[in-house]
């Protein structure tokens, strides 16, 4: 998909400037372009390198563990078929909260337990569970607290206020994320 | 609410980092030690990114240089206007389904083009920020336990994320103005 959709812009902008007699500007752009990217990847590393360092001391404070147990008594009320307490419930409400504090690489491993013992309670083996679809599309909405690639990128931007986005971005996943979990106990029906 | 809203963001970073800083160190963390520890996958984060944005900001640009662009915005923008959503932002809405960095090149280049505090680039952090890879997270995830079937988890994935894109134009709209 990806690879049609990028040789499709490429190929296709190329095309259209035949038509619109922009040949010359659109190659200088495609070099004006790539120069762009490497000046931005080069102001990344210095924002990323703050975010990483942060993350990585409130993964080893136990950050992570201490807010898992303040959302399990939400997710109850989500997931009513798993059982409390168990490890599928465990693995979940960590996953979610490493996704919440953005820590992606920390999030996948436990999104992938979750699943492995969602699967365990899983009664039909043919195909996913309701709760492990409720589970995914829940992560596919993901709920961040700080979108800090988004910031970083802002700031890298020049933004006068690269943070603005934080309060608009949290209303916006929630309502994402709520119409995931509607549209899941509708669609649960037809599949 | 818009005063609550703006408030926040402007608060949410120091507390953030005071509040990770002051816990660590609470919890016996040797808070400079770990940060630095993590502070060095900052370098390679950016590298591994950055084919990812040559390939993409190029693509764009050569798009919207050539007047490709126009041409697609003109086309689509009956649907665009019903949907309410700003056609600069399609492509972004687009590629964000199908990969992460593809679509992190593309919001740097709508940056880039019309200003960070511009409404675009406003309401394009936003939907950055707000959705996930679906297409990514679901084949991973499914993959580890083994599945192909994904019964109505796209269908829904993508109806949310849909939803994410309208609520950030929406929500930007009332927030900064249009």
């Amino acid at each position: 998909m990806v690879n049609i959709v990028w040789l499709i812009l490429i190929v296709g902008g190329f095309l259209v400037s035949v038509f619109t007699g922009q040949v010359e500007q659109t190659s200088q752009s495609a070099f004006g372009s790539a120069k762009y990217a490497v000046e931005l990847g080069i102001g990344l590393i210095g924002i990323y390198s703050l975010w990483l360092g942060l993350m990585r001391v409130a993964e080893k404070s136990g950050l992570v563990n201490a807010f898992s147990k303040k959302i399990a008594p939400v997710l109850r009320l989500i997931f009513r078929e798993v059982p409390a307490g168990s490890p599928a419930m465990g693995a979940m409400s960590m996953n979610i909260i490493a996704n919440m504090l953005g820590l992606g690489n920390a999030a996948t491993p436990l999104g992938i337990k979750a699943m492995k013992e969602l699967e365990k309670l899983n009664r039909n083996k043919k195909s996913p569970s309701d709760a492990m679809c409720l589970f995914l599309i829940i992560n596919t909405a993901s709920v961040q607290l700080i979108p800090t690639t988004v910031i970083a990128l802002r700031s890298a931007a020049a933004s006068s206020d690269p943070a603005e986005i934080v309060g608009t971005t949290l209303i916006a996943t929630i309502c994402a994320a709520t119409a995931g979990i509607v549209f899941a106990k509708l669609l649960k029906r037809y599949y | 609410m818009i005063e609550i809203l703006q408030g926040l963001s402007r608060f949410a970073i120091p507390v953030f980092i005071v509040f990770i800083l002051g816990y660590g160190f609470f919890k016996r963390v040797p808070v400079y030690e770990a940060f630095i520890e993590g502070a060095k996958e900052g370098l390679n984060t950016a590298v591994r990114i950055l084919p990812y944005l040559v390939a993409m900001i190029v693509a764009i640009g050569v798009f919207r240089t050539s007047g490709a662009m126009e041409l697609l915005t003109y086309a689509l923008s009956p649907v665009t206007n019903w949907l309410g959503v700003p056609s600069e932002l399609l492509p972004l809405v687009i590629m964000r389904p199908m990969s992460g960095s593809a679509s992190l090149g593309i919001l740097a280049e709508l940056l880039k083009t019309h200003g960070a505090d511009t409404f675009i680039g406003r309401a394009a952090s936003t939907m950055m920020g707000s959705t996930e890879t679906t297409f990514y997270t679901v084949s991973i995830y499914l993959g580890s336990v083994g599945y192909k079937d994904t019964r109505y988890v796209l269908a829904a994935g993508l109806l949310a994320d849909l939803t994410g894109f309208i609520a950030s134009v929406v929500i930007c709209a009332i927030v900064f103005g249009n």
